[in-house]
């Protein structure tokens, strides 16, 4: 029973470590298998790809005006201390959905600015250790959603749109939304 | 909508800035913003480009619209136009995927290919159409099977399981697209 528990766990560590090579070798397994596919399907692959990487250039001139723009109305709102002081408003408000006042910067920052995100979840997880429950929940909420005001920015501006609709509304509910969630997962699976 | 959430970002910066003493610092983040910007797009001009060049070998061999008839039966129902367009499913696929393996790099090529497909089916209106406000969504709440870059910042702080956070964040991420999902159907036509 020993030896066979033994092979099993053996077994389970080799079959997660091919799987986690694959994973960290996702990139040219991608490459590979397209440019395979490509040349069996009698594509002219150098060729075909030297035109699309054409365009991709004139996707990043294209997008670069718009980026600029957000980029320096988000980083004067961050640098000024505006937003600090908007988060010290608004932290009794969210205490009341039952939001821990520590985790408030990281939800205002997260749509707006993706390194900055990441700055102050290092921050949470340096001063509060990455398993404890503040490490957790701020875990979790970074594992999801994107910078909602980049990808908007980005993917409108690439085609020109300037009526956004309800898209940035949507994103930033259901951004709020899945936080609440968050809360609500780590204080079942830590408390 | 856009032009009024980027002034009052940016204007309530410079104010509150330039009446707590910080002019000099803003100086300096406008100015500092404005390289960063550059750096930031150099760096995904490289990664466009290749993502672009493989996409369009992909495109040429058959391979998306493969992958996008695949996916259609479920995809045809969220996507009400694109869907119809094997072109811009393919992308909307390859996009879906990439942001599902954490490849973000990856995924915004594609992304924005899905998009000029979405803008051509929309006949190039400088108003987003349902579909891409529904994408854009979907990508903003981004499905992930491994964030990658948090799972390795809380290895880097010694937790004592970096993956255990992958479940939750999952069950948010897909309870936040569902919820995109629907509150698109609802908002799209007061908009």
């Amino acid at each position: 029973m020993q030896v066979f528990t033994k092979v099993l766990l053996k077994e389970g560590y080799v079959v997660g470590n091919i799987f986690n090579y694959l994973l960290k070798g996702i990139i040219p397994i991608i490459i590979g298998a397209v440019v395979l596919y490509g040349i069996i399907a009698k594509v002219k692959v150098y060729e075909c790809f030297v035109e699309g990487a054409k365009e991709g250039i004139n996707v990043c001139v294209r997008i670069f005006p718009y980026l600029l723009a957000m980029l320096i109305a988000v980083n004067c709102f961050r640098a000024s201390g505006a937003m600090n002081y908007v988060i010290n408003l608004i932290k009794p408000a969210v205490n009341v959905v039952g939001i821990p006042p520590e985790i408030v910067p990281l939800i205002f920052i997260k749509p707006l600015s993706g390194s900055g995100a990441i700055g102050v979840f290092t921050d949470i997880v340096k001063n509060y250790g990455p398993d404890s429950f503040l490490g957790f929940l701020s875990s979790i909420i970074m594992g999801g959603t994107e910078t909602i005001f980049y990808t908007i920015t980005v993917y409108f501006g690439a085609i020109g749109i300037k009526k956004v609709r309800h898209s940035l509304w949507v994103a930033l509910i259901v951004d709020f939304c899945a936080v609440l969630l968050a809360v609500n997962l780590a204080v079942m699976l830590m408390r | 909508m856009i032009n009024v959430i980027w002034f009052g970002i940016l204007f309530i910066g410079i104010a509150f800035g330039l009446l707590t003493g910080d002019g000099e610092l803003l100086s300096k983040t406008i100015v500092s913003t404005t390289t960063d910007t550059v750096k930031l797009i150099i760096e995904l001009l490289g990664m466009m480009c290749l993502w672009c060049g493989v996409m369009k070998i992909a495109e040429r061999s058959g391979l998306t619209d493969k992958l996008a008839r695949l996916l259609k039966p479920i995809l045809r129902r969220i996507f009400k136009e694109a869907g119809k367009d094997d072109k811009a499913l393919g992308a909307i696929v390859m996009n879906l995927t990439a942001n599902m393996f954490g490849l973000s790099n990856a995924a915004t090529p594609f992304g924005i290919r899905a998009m000029e497909e979405m803008d051509r089916i929309n006949g190039h209106k400088d108003v987003a159409s349902n579909d891409m406000v529904l994408f854009l969504v979907l990508n903003a709440a981004c499905i992930q099977f491994v964030p990658t870059t948090v799972v390795s910042i809380r290895a880097a702080f010694n937790s004592g399981n970096p993956g255990s956070i992958i479940l939750p964040a999952l069950c948010t991420t897909t309870f936040a697209s569902i919820l995109g999902i629907i509150l698109c159907k609802f908002l799209r036509r007061y908009f």
